[in-house]
């Protein structure tokens, strides 16, 4: 069960992986991978697993292959720092050619990689408009109309009987949404931090992923951490 | 032998009308001989003075001489309040003496400006805990620091060995007696159920014979025949370990090695170390002992006097008077579950107030304070009743034992916290609230009460329930008889001997065999393969993963000169902040709420329990009611609440399982009908209906009741072996159960049995199939890799390890960004790399300290054949306490995660539509 939504008049999907699907223009969406955090830890001296591209792509190639995207857009922090490139396995880099093969691949750049990638495949770009909907990285206050963002890591925090469950999650209120992370080692906000104050028009809904599906949850049953 | 004491001493136990005792002046005789001791004493015999004279006595005569002598004694307890107590107890006779002695203690609390006086200059006896003997094996001077040590001593050991702290100790003391080659080792217990075992871990082995045999020069030889062209570690796990890689296998020493069968192949790791062996190091110090290659496999196995183990002699205190343990009989009925004993709690207050000073010990904090409490409910004559358990902030529990040491105090609750040796004097008796878990404990416990040998110790257990009644009568009687618990002996853990690979780096560059040598001579890792070794040198330096990426990053790098060193000294640094082998749950700080945020600090407490709190929901903690508002990042805001009943009640019972021997007690209690006497009369008649209406299980044998309730078919097992391997059990039978097509939809276990219930009946099946062994095989395979507890081992190894920082300079990450970011490296790890170092760690701590699978697998092999079912219509006597918790507890696991999401968003469906 996944669930199907409408974004600013765009009809998209919300995928229980985190990648959002616009069918309408066969695009799939997905933020905040952060290619090479592990070797980026690694370099300073803590040796976290050398896995975190190589899992993040196999998780995005799943979806690539659920889908058939013609176009692939990653919404910004892809690499998770500017020496991300030199530090990426040839296989990985590899992988990334193949999902771009027969199709667009779009990067649009964020705070973490703000050049965007010198010499892995795909294009680069600040942001991109389907329909009345504008795809950018960071989330902006008081825009006159709907966008898909990442940047923010939301989380959601949920009790019920026998304890409390904190997963990520879309925050959505028809008009914007923030799109989770989706890279294999990127940790989350609570979508009740400051930080998500005043993006949305009135209580927005999360929607978490849960196994095999995406549920939407009120406002008013959300928890902070 | 009263010769063995010098004048000032002697005169010293004239003035105070004491002689000293015989293990006082054979403890004299031991240092004096210069022996490895371990000294086995009730509490209140004089322990640790006899554990000090000898260091003081050398102290005192040792020949004055020109440059600063250095630290002499390192004491070593399991609790940083015991170290600062001990320093208490010891200035008190060396004042009196009028010795000069430098006496001061060091633990994470002393202040940065005094750590670094003791560094540049060092105290005659230094008081500290295992932690930070740790972190004295990461300086850079540690060498130096301990070239004049002459003693070690560690204190309260029984409480300490059978542990992963337990480990890093021993690793600990390998190092010092490798820096302090004539430091001399004296260990101090408890009555334990085999010293020679805990010998035998203070021992350790031997790095060098006696004499060892000069080394003929380096050369080269013929290939396999040459010792000094090292074969490749053989790679077999569980053999004896292989001889020192360098050296020749020592004279008289029959090493059966066979060179051919090693020598060649091997995998791109094993060419790594020839290579690096071949070239002999120049300017290394040659070693001329031999080494593992004398050693017997095991320290535990073979008695502690196998060759290669360094003999500790046994001292033994003059046993106590026997201690005085009653079980309270309530004049009130002994209800059928729970672990609060809310119904005897009026007599327990009749007793304290009778008694001088009482110690009530619980099993758990929420017991604690809810004993306190209820106490604080009848104090009519406002007896000073004070609390004591680990949550509470340190300042407090500081008050409330230095009140104890005054005697202001009648009764303090506390839990474990104060179950190890310090001394309060005015304690003439402790009570147990609920039952014991285990007999070791029960004595230990016990011993807090009169500090007095020739007076007995007297002892009240109060059971909670009538299963606890058994066991409390089960566990007096096993006290009376002096019969403990046998405590596991533990391999020791490869995450921990990690950080200690780290930290030797950190204090001086390492010669890769000579560590392995040191640290084999480590109880716990005397049979560590050499291959294991290997492994966490890499995990060390480079994260140990397949793909060798990290190469260029390594953490510790081999210098030209063929030594290991860390690479900058800020890896150092941060390595120094994270050492220790105690990992606490993700805690989160209570504050009471202030004027401009968070304000004072009340205490801490494990997160799950706020994340069941509603803001506005009013709960205890401290002895008080709090109302709790919110969490703020690490802080969870409360401020007092008038009211009387808190709203939220949680009271997790024990979290020692009921050990295997008391259980075996029990379950002997209950077959022996001549017994029952002793038992009140509501629980001798629920063991007489229970015999009449269904039956009692058996000595050896298991009881199994089916029946059904309601829609649900029940099976009740009476296994009593312990929560953890109960929980166990009833997750691979509901597997098996759910294979069978009966449909199990739940499961409950506690100490003394587990029920499981399901859609279809159960009372048709082949129950001797069902407990076949095998279910500890794929089973219990796949179900760790997704359980909750593999998550929480891992997470745990990837902190001792290092691969996760607890702290940064400057900055401390909370529980709850390390529980997530653990979560996260497992399930990346599991899939790509499944046999990495870790994951092992996490597994092997998962099966022995959270699932007692060695328990389990015992325990199905006992009841083979010996399966009693009882197919009834009724639910029986013994069932009603399980059946009274089912729908109390809650439950883990991904599962029930999911159930908690999909509830939340049909909630929301419902709404909507009613709307």
């Amino acid at each position: 069960m996944t669930h199907v939504t409408q974004i600013s008049g765009v009809a998209a999907t919300l995928r229980p992986s985190g990648a959002l699907w616009i069918e309408d223009v066969r695009t799939l969406v997905v933020a905040d991978l952060h290619f090479e955090k592990g070797s980026a830890f690694a370099a300073r001296g803590q040796m976290l697993p050398p896995y975190d591209t190589a899992e993040t792509l196999r998780r995005l190639s799943i979806e690539v292959e659920a889908t058939d995207p013609g176009a692939l857009v990653f919404l910004g922090d892809t690499l998770h720092d500017g020496r991300a490139e030199t530090r990426i396995s040839q296989r990985d880099a590899d992988a990334i050619a193949a999902l771009a093969k027969g199709r667009d691949l779009i990067w649009i750049t964020g705070n973490h990689d703000a050049d965007g990638p010198s010499r892995l495949a795909g294009d680069t770009a600040q942001e991109i408009r389907i329909g009345a909907l504008t795809l950018r990285h960071e989330p902006r206050r008081g825009a006159d109309h709907g966008w898909a963002a990442g940047h923010l890591h939301p989380c959601a925090k949920v009790v019920g009987k026998g304890g409390a469950v904190r997963r990520r999650c879309f925050v959505t209120d028809g008009e914007r949404i923030v799109l989770p992370a989706f890279g294999a080692f990127t940790g989350s906000l609570n979508v009740k931090d400051e930080a998500f104050e005043g993006l949305f028009a009135g209580a927005p809904t999360a929607v978490v992923l849960g196994a095999g599906r995406s549920l939407p949850v009120a406002w008013k049953r959300l928890r902070g951490d | 032998m009263d010769l063995a004491l010098p004048d000032q001493f002697a005169r010293w136990f004239e003035r105070r009308g004491w002689a000293p005792r015989a293990h006082q002046l054979a403890m004299i005789e031991q240092g004096k001989l210069g022996r490895d001791t371990l000294l086995i004493a009730p509490t209140g015999g004089g322990k640790t003075l006899a554990g000090f004279l000898p260091s003081l006595i050398e102290i005192v005569e040792r020949p004055p001489r020109n440059t600063p002598p250095g630290l002499h004694t390192l004491y070593i307890s399991p609790l940083k309040a015991l170290a600062v107590d001990v320093q208490r107890n010891l200035l008190t006779p060396v004042s009196e003496m009028g010795l000069s002695i430098r006496i001061e203690s060091r633990t994470g609390d002393t202040n940065e400006a005094k750590k670094a006086r003791q560094r540049k200059d060092p105290p005659d006896i230094l008081l500290t805990t295992p932690e930070q003997l740790a972190l004295f094996c990461a300086w850079d001077g540690a060498r130096l620091y301990f070239e004049d040590l002459r003693c070690v001593v560690i204190d309260e050991i029984h409480a300490l060995h059978s542990s992963k702290r337990g480990d890093l100790l021993s690793l600990g003391i390998a190092r010092l007696r490798m820096l302090a080659p004539n430091v001399r080792v004296v260990g101090l217990s408890a009555t334990v159920d085999e010293p020679e075992k805990l010998a035998a871990w203070l021992g350790g082995y031997s790095p060098g014979g006696v004499n060892p045999p000069p080394a003929p020069p380096l050369g080269r030889g013929e290939e396999g025949a040459d010792p000094f062209n090292p074969p490749p570690p053989p790679g077999r796990k569980n053999g004896p370990a292989p001889p020192s890689l360098r050296e020749p296998p020592p004279e008289g020493v029959d090493w059966e090695g066979d060179h051919a069968q090693h020598g060649g192949g091997g995998s791109p790791r094993l060419r790594r170390l020839e290579e690096e062996l071949e070239q002999p190091l120049a300017g290394e110090p040659r070693r001329t002992t031999p080494s593992t290659a004398a050693r017997s496999p095991s320290p535990y196995g073979g008695g502690f006097a196998a060759p290669g183990l360094r003999q500790v002699d046994i001292v033994r205190g003059a046993a106590g008077a026997e201690p005085l343990v009653e079980v309270l009989l309530s004049n009130n009925r002994v209800p059928w579950a729970g672990h609060t004993a809310q119904h005897a709690m009026d007599e327990v207050y009749e007793v304290i107030a009778k008694a001088r000073m009482a110690l009530v010990f619980v099993n758990t904090r929420w017991q604690a304070e809810f004993a306190f409490q209820e106490l604080w409910r009848l104090n009519d004559a406002n007896l000073p009743i004070g609390l004591h358990h680990g949550s509470l902030a340190a300042e407090q529990r500081r008050k409330v034992e230095a009140a104890m040491a005054r005697g202001e105090l009648r009764a303090v609750v506390c839990t474990s916290t104060l179950d190890l040796g310090i001394d309060w004097g005015e304690v003439d008796l402790v009570i147990q609230l609920a039952a014991p878990k285990g007999s070791s404990r029960l004595v230990q416990r016990i011993g807090r009460a009169n500090h007095r040998l020739d007076e007995p110790s007297r002892a009240l257990l109060v059971p909670a329930s009538r299963f606890e009644m058994l066991e409390c009568r089960a566990a007096a009687d096993a006290v009376r008889e002096n019969a403990l618990d046998g405590e596991p002996f533990r391999t020791g853990a490869l995450d921990v001997l990690a950080q200690h690979i780290m930290g030797c780096a950190c204090s001086e560059p390492f010669n890769l065999v000579a560590l392995y040598d040191e640290v084999t001579t480590a109880a716990p890792y005397s049979d560590l393969s050499w291959d294991d070794y290997e492994r966490v040198v890499d995990f060390v330096s480079t994260g140990g993963y397949a793909l060798r990426t990290y190469d260029r990053f390594k953490r510790i790098v081999k210098g030209r000169d063929g030594l290991w060193r860390v690479r900058t000294p800020g890896i150092a640094q941060r390595h120094r902040m994270n050492v220790g082998a105690i990992v606490s749950a993700a805690n989160l700080t209570i504050r009471m709420a202030g004027r401009h945020g968070s304000g004072r600090k009340i205490g801490e407490a494990e997160e799950w329990y706020f994340e069941q709190l509603e803001e506005g929901d009013t709960f205890l903690f401290a002895g008080e009611v709090w109302r709790f508002h919110h969490v703020e990042g690490v802080n969870a805001i409360v401020s007092r609440s008038a009211e009387k009943d808190p709203k939220v009640l949680s009271w997790g019972g024990s979290k020692f399982p009921l050990s295997t021997y008391l259980a075996k007690r029990v379950r002997r209690l209950m077959n022996d009908e001549s017994a029952w006497e002793s038992l009140p009369a509501d629980v001798a008649e629920w063991l007489t209906i229970q015999k009449e209406k269904s039956s009692l299980p058996g000595d050896e044998d298991l009881l199994i009741e089916t029946f059904s309730r309601g829609n649900r078919h029940f099976m009740i097992c009476y296994a009593f072996e312990g929560r953890l391997a109960h929980t166990t059990l009833a997750m691979l039978l509901t597997k098996r159960l759910d294979r069978l097509g009966v449909g199990p939809v739940g499961y409950l276990a506690n100490d003394y049995a587990l029920a499981i219930w399901a859609l279809r009946p159960l009372e048709g099946l082949d129950f001797d199939q069902l407990f076949e062994e095998d279910m500890l095989g794929d089973d219990l395979e796949a179900w760790l890799e997704e359980s909750f507890l593999m998550k929480r081992s891992f997470k745990s190894a990837a902190l001792i390890s290092g691969l996760i920082e607890r702290r940064f300079p400057g900055e401390e990450k909370s529980g709850r960004q390390v529980t997530f970011s653990a979560d996260l490296i497992y399930d990346t790890l599991r899939r790509h790399q499944p046999d990495h170092l870790l994951l092992q760690c996490a597994r092997a701590d998962a099966s022995t300290s959270l699932l007692d699978t060695a328990r389990l697998s015992e325990f199905l092999r006992r009841i083979k054949d010996r399966i009693k079912v009882n197919r009834l219509d009724h639910v029986s006597p013994f069932a009603v306490p399980i059946l009274m918790e089912i729908g109390k507890e809650r439950a883990p696991g991904s599962s029930a995660a999911e159930m908690i999401l999909e509830e939340a968003s049909a909630a929301d469906l419902i709404e909507e539509a009613m709307a």
